[in-house]
């Protein structure tokens, strides 16, 4: 039987990570790679790598995180952000990313799903999703809208809509983030992450609140995600993924305790 | 020397760097002399059966593959690597190459987990293997491992002597298969981090004999 994935995310910038991991002896790791390493020894399942670099002449820095990455861990790992054309999938693909995802380049320019589902097959793109909760109405029926611009730029667009489209232009997966739910550490968006799982046939990925081991418990079964995304969590030293994993495989979540 | 067949297959890189990372040296290549000299080969793949069988038809590769088979060189098949070696996959209607009898099919749409959930197509992240017999590929495997799969075709093996693994996933499937000198897996063990890895370095060292057999 298939194993829920727990998956840590990092912010990279210039190369370097935005949150460090602080171990207790207030030793700061801000490499992506040596911090990639830290979480594929500890029971990652997969990594995820989200490029907030702003300036595009830097996205050469990315590109060499990414081929140091692909030599050092050997499990799954996606990179995001900054992802507009093939093009661009091609280069982080080839620098040896599993996959890669796209989430305002989508939504400005859906075919760009399509295309690198033609071009690298679904497996391989990731549909990112930034969403947040509105009264329902008769254009966002779902009560749940797509935001871009890190949820300052509302889209006039559903999210199941959204999600359902991106399954048929060939997404293999959704990284489902709730920006409601992001940085609260308070849980995540179970009806949300529900809502979007049980009306798609791909797998669904959810991010955003996990502050504590029961968070993900809910979230994989209640919220009938695939997947859970971790930050600050882990980031900090407050919580391990050997803890995590512990508390789902308590819980009856299957996941994966030998590494 | 290791040979990773080129037959312009996704994933070739990420094989030949957990080859490099393990300390052996390889080459990703569709040339005969190369893969003539070569003293093991792995048939890798990410792609859709159909363009995999027109390629490796078109590079010559499927006739060589077979002659290295004949000459008792150690062969690895990975995911689709693994499922052309079958006589015929349901993707793409595709005649494969017939090396191993049986046939690869979609997973069915309707598979439901123990829970009675509904399982999603692709098959994709880590699950179990239930190693069937002894074999010196996957020896010293750590009990409890798991594997990374990403495939919606599962292969069916016609000699169930040729079933060297199975995973669940709705229905209990061939996730690893050997005869003679070759063995082939459906999971990434370039991806499944140090339980693959072990696969690798085992293949490494493999003379191409299956003792159990």
């Amino acid at each position: 039987m298939l194993s829920k994935r727990i998956i840590p995310c990092l912010d990279v910038r210039d190369g370097r990570t935005t949150k460090g991991i602080k171990f207790q002896d207030n030793r700061d790791i801000g490499d992506p790679v040596e911090m990639a390493k830290f979480y594929y020894e500890n029971g990652a399942d997969e990594i995820v790598f989200y490029d907030i670099t702003a300036s595009s002449d830097k996205r050469p820095i990315m590109i060499d995180v990414v081929k140091r990455v692909a030599e050092t861990i050997f499990i799954p790992f996606s990179v995001g952000g900054g992802i507009r054309t093939v093009e661009n999938m091609r280069e982080v693909l080839l620098a040896g990313a599993e996959k890669v995802s796209v989430n305002s380049a989508a939504v400005l320019n859906p075919a760009v799903i399509r295309q690198g589902a033609e071009a690298f097959g679904s497996q391989c793109v990731v549909l990112g999703m930034d969403v947040k909760q509105v009264e329902p109405s008769h254009k966002i029926p779902s009560g749940y809208e797509v935001v871009i611009n890190g949820g300052r730029t509302f889209m006039g667009l559903d999210a199941l809509w959204w999600a359902q489209e991106g399954e048929r232009l060939g997404a293999g997966e959704i990284c489902l983030n709730s920006i409601d739910a992001d940085g609260t550490q308070d849980g995540y968006a179970i009806e949300l992450t529900r809502l979007i799982s049980s009306h798609v046939h791909i797998p669904v990925i959810a991010s955003g609140g996990a502050g504590k081991p029961e968070h993900l418990l809910h979230v994989l079964t209640e919220g009938h995600a695939d997947a859970a995304l971790i930050a600050s969590m882990v980031h900090y030293g407050t919580h391990t993924l050997q803890e995590i994993k512990e508390c789902l495989h308590r819980g009856n979540v299957k996941v994966r305790m030998t590494w | 020397m290791i040979a990773i067949l080129d037959y312009r297959a996704g994933n070739l890189t990420s094989v030949q760097r957990a080859l490099t990372f393990l300390g052996h040296a390889s080459t990703i290549t569709d040339s005969r002399e190369e893969i003539e000299k070569a003293e093991r080969i792995i048939f890798p793949g990410v792609g859709a059966a159909g363009k995999s069988m027109e390629n490796l038809r078109q590079l010559g590769l499927d006739v060589i593959l077979k002659e290295r088979l004949e000459a008792g060189i150690p062969v690895l098949g990975i995911c689709v690597g693994l499922q052309v070696l079958f006589q015929h996959s349901e993707e793409n209607n595709t005649a494969c190459l017939g090396i191993l009898p049986g046939r690869v099919r979609l997973f069915s749409s309707n598979l439901r987990d123990v829970d009675g959930s509904p399982l999603k197509i692709p098959h994709m992240g880590w699950n179990g293997v239930t190693f069937s017999r002894p074999h010196p590929v996957f020896e010293s495997i750590a009990e409890g491992s798991e594997f990374y799969f990403v495939h919606s075709y599962y292969p069916e093996p016609e000699n169930p002597e040729h079933i060297q693994g199975t995973t669940d996933y709705g229905i209990t499937f061939a996730s690893a298969v050997a005869h003679k000198n070759l063995v082939a897996v459906q999971f990434h063990p370039e991806k499944s981090g140090p339980a693959g890895l072990g696969i690798l370095t085992n293949f490494c060292r493999w003379n191409g004999e299956d003792t159990a057999q």
